[in-house]
């Protein structure tokens, strides 16, 4: 049905869905030593159970299993995999079975939907999140920024973090489905789920949506202006929940939007703050130790620091340093930038600029690029303006430059 | 009340080779609970009535049994299945369970109340009460039969659910209305197969051959392969006591041993070793040649999958050349685990305790 907000595009046609989890181990280890007992973890989802299945299986315990299964079904009724495994595990005491879902005339690519979660979940449950590291991404989140959602459609997972005095603090993790043709979105309708750094615009509440987005809908931000600069196209990709009969969906099943079982979404909503919660999509979150991190966002802090001094100094050539060749704004490049300024800068006596309540979200992807948003307070001789700015900086011969710049 | 006691024939009526067959008990001309020569008519009244379809006045001469033995079983019993061909599933379902509560050690009514539950595609009931049949008698091969086939209706069902499919609706209603079909033809002609099945007592459970499921397709879930556990009691060689000692300490712990050893052999499926412990004069259970019964006890023996059977509680009381042993007898194969109450009566022949009766309960 059309609800209010219409359909999008990139969520409907799935019937099914779950995410997808990557194993950590291909991520760079923490250089600083691990401690287990710090990791949180929220154990508030079916994998612990879904775990202890397998191990029984594993050990041959069979009879357990099924008890642990039918458990596990009481509470999530609408748990497909948990469905299978019991099929299987119903059926194997009376016949033995060879392959996982021995369901007479199982379609194929619903087993292997199934598999593909059992593994995702499993993994998500075994590879926790590195201790004493954070994803790369996170670099400073801005006082009002409570929290932090960070995806990794790999993995079928999705983190969130909170704000603990500006450094991101882990506090949950959930299984997520993605689009079916994966991530790095270019176009409308090509399935898949962008890569960026966004941020939630709207909640869309349940009795709007209709039951295919579950208990409720966060859009984010894409495309941004960066996406919108490389021609990427297409739009309403949400994050939202699972229709009343499902309880999850394939790790790779939707048509680009986030999809989390309605419970997460639920636990999930009461977080977001609607205009200001980013949300960071990654293919493989790359995890830095505490000490990368630091020096990270400490370099990136001192060049935005030179270019608000350089800005104050009116030397409008050394301000102009710290733009990329490739800078665009709304409606300009670098060149006419460069002519604005000038302009500018030559009537006045002199300019104070403050960048209030900073984030910095650095880009996932090979591009070596940092979203960066700040309130401005902007005083000088003949003008003053207080306005929220977002800027794109990248690493351009080995020093950060920025992009893009415009109002947030 | 023992199992002996109650050793009327049985006939199995098959509904469908597809559907948990119906097992029914149905009288025996020299029978059973009582004495009473006019009930044993009328019953066997009731019970030709039925035979030939004739359900009303079958279901009259059975009520009539119960009027003058409101407690009887066999006449309660075959009220039941009546009613189960009169398609009064409810009703049957009334009797067969009270049955249960009275005589908890029959298996049949357990069976029965199994086969109106799947009917009414309440599988977990079914399942439980097949269960039940099981745990009283743990040889039931037709409860056995009718598990797998609940076991696999529940499979079925789990898949559905995993799978969205819309197929197990159409199927089920296509089962059940075969049902009526079926039950609608047998009682203008009963096919009543009088397949001779062999008290429980001394029957071995058919192990339903189950493997783990090959999760083993999910990368990082590995799945062994059944792993048997090794026989706890051990191997059994024929004790050969050269002179029965006199002493009934000793020959105590003769007879325990020869338990012991018997379990041990049938652990290890060596039929041969096993069958060695029946004396010549044994009682098979169903009344069959011995032949026919150490063929049927080779091929269960035989099947696939290992077999665990372990005694415990052990007792043995001596007196002469006769001893009884009660114990657990514990049984569990790869999908099947079941514990119930055996009774050996052994005698000794040539210096060896050999098996005359074997029968479940004490």
């Amino acid at each position: 049905m059309r609800g209010r907000y219409g359909f999008t595009r990139f969520c409907l046609a799935l019937l099914i869905g779950a995410g997808s989890t990557a194993t950590l181990a291909a991520t760079p280890a923490p250089s600083t030593p691990v401690r287990p007992a710090e990791r949180t973890y929220s154990d508030s989802g079916p994998e612990a159970q879904l775990a202890r299945i397998y191990q029984e299986i594993e050990q041959n315990r069979l009879d357990t299993a099924l008890t642990q299964v039918e458990a596990l079904l009481k509470t999530y009724p609408n748990f497909r995999l948990g469905h299978l495994i019991r099929g299987d595990l119903l059926l194997a005491r009376g016949r033995p079975i060879t392959v996982f879902g021995a369901a007479l005339n199982a379609p194929p690519e619903k087993l292997a939907d199934l598999r593909e979660e059992a593994v995702a979940r499993l993994q998500g449950y075994r590879d926790k999140a590195p201790a004493n590291s954070l994803p790369r991404y996170l670099l400073q989140l801005q006082p009002e920024q409570k929290y932090a959602v960070v995806v990794d459609t790999e993995k079928a997972r999705l983190y969130l973090y909170e704000n603990h005095n500006g450094q991101p603090r882990f506090v949950a993790d959930y299984y997520i489905s993605h689009g079916k043709a994966g991530g790095d979105k270019l176009r409308e309708g090509d399935k898949k789920t962008p890569i960026g750094v966004y941020h939630v615009t709207a909640s869309l509440p349940r009795n709007k949506l209709g039951d295919f987005y579950g208990s409720g809908a966060f859009p984010i931000s894409y495309p941004n202006e960066w996406d919108k600069r490389q021609g990427r196209k297409g739009h309403g990709i949400w994050l939202h929940g699972t229709p009343s009969d499902t309880f999850s969906r394939p790790p790779r099943a939707s048509d680009g939007c986030v999809v989390l079982s309605n419970q997460d979404l639920d636990a999930l909503a009461k977080m977001l703050q609607i205009g200001t919660t980013p949300v960071i999509i990654s293919n493989n979150i790359e995890w830095l130790s505490l000490d990368d991190w630091q020096a990270e966002r400490g370099a990136l802090q001192q060049s935005i620091g030179d270019w608000r001094a350089d800005w104050e100094s009116l030397d409008t050539e050394k301000y102009l340093r710290h733009y990329s060749k490739r800078f665009f704004s709304s409606n300009q490049n670098l060149e006419q930038w460069a002519a604005q300024k000038r302009q500018v800068n030559s009537g006045k006596q002199w300019i104070k600029v403050a960048t209030n309540n900073i984030s910095m979200f650095r880009n996932p992807g090979a591009d070596e690029m940092v979203v960066v948003a700040f309130e401005q307070d902007y005083r000088s001789s003949n003008l003053s303006n207080v306005m929220k700015k977002r800027q794109y900086w990248i690493k351009e011969d080995g020093a950060w430059k920025i992009i893009y710049e415009g109002g947030a | 009340m023992t199992r002996s006691k109650f050793s009327g024939e049985k006939y199995t009526i098959m509904i469908s080779s597809r559907l948990p067959a119906l097992a029914a008990i149905v009288l025996a001309a020299t029978a059973i609970f009582t004495p009473v020569a006019a009930r044993a008519d009328t019953l066997q009244d009731a019970n030709a009535l039925f035979k030939q379809g004739q359900l009303g006045p079958a279901l009259e001469k059975a009520e009539m049994v119960l009027v003058a033995k409101p407690k009887d079983a066999q006449a309660r019993f075959l009220k039941g299945l009546i009613l189960t061909e009169m398609n009064r599933q409810n009703d049957a379902i009334i009797i067969f369970t009270k049955l249960t509560e009275d005589y908890p050690e029959l298996p049949e009514p357990y069976n029965n109340l199994a086969v109106l539950y799947a009917q009414q595609r309440q599988f977990e009931k079914a399942k439980n009460a097949l269960e039940m049949a099981i745990r009283t008698h743990p040889s039931y091969a037709t409860a056995h039969e009718n598990l797998g086939d609940i076991y696999a209706r529940m499979a079925s069902q789990a898949y559905d659910k995993a799978l969205q499919l819309d197929s197990s609706n159409a199927s089920a209603q296509t089962k059940l209305a075969m049902i009526r079909d079926l039950m609608g033809a047998s009682s203008s002609r009963p096919t009543l197969v009088a397949a001779r099945s062999n008290p429980a007592s001394g029957k071995i459970p058919a192990p339903v051959a189950a493997a783990a499921p090959a999760l083993a397709a999910t990368p990082p879930v590995e799945t062994k392969p059944a792993v048997e556990k090794p026989v706890v009691a051990k191997p059994a060689p024929v004790t050969t006591t050269v002179e029965p000692k006199p002493a009934a300490a000793s020959a105590k712990q003769d007879v325990e041993k020869a338990v012991q050893d018997w379990a041990a052999a049938w652990s290890k499926k060596d039929v041969k070793a096993y069958l060695a412990y029946y004396a010549k004069d044994f009682q098979t259970p169903g009344k069959e040649a011995r032949a026919e019964w150490e063929a049927e006890r080779g091929r269960r023996i035989n099947k696939p999958g290992a077999i665990q059977v372990t005694v415990e509680k052990l007792q043995v009381t001596v007196d002469g050349d006769r001893a009884t042993a009660h114990f657990r007898q514990n049984y569990r194969s790869a999908s099947l685990k079941t514990g119930s109450n055996k009774t050996l009566v052994l005698g000794r022949h040539e210096g060896k305790w050999l098996i005359q009766q074997e029968r479940v309960g004490n």
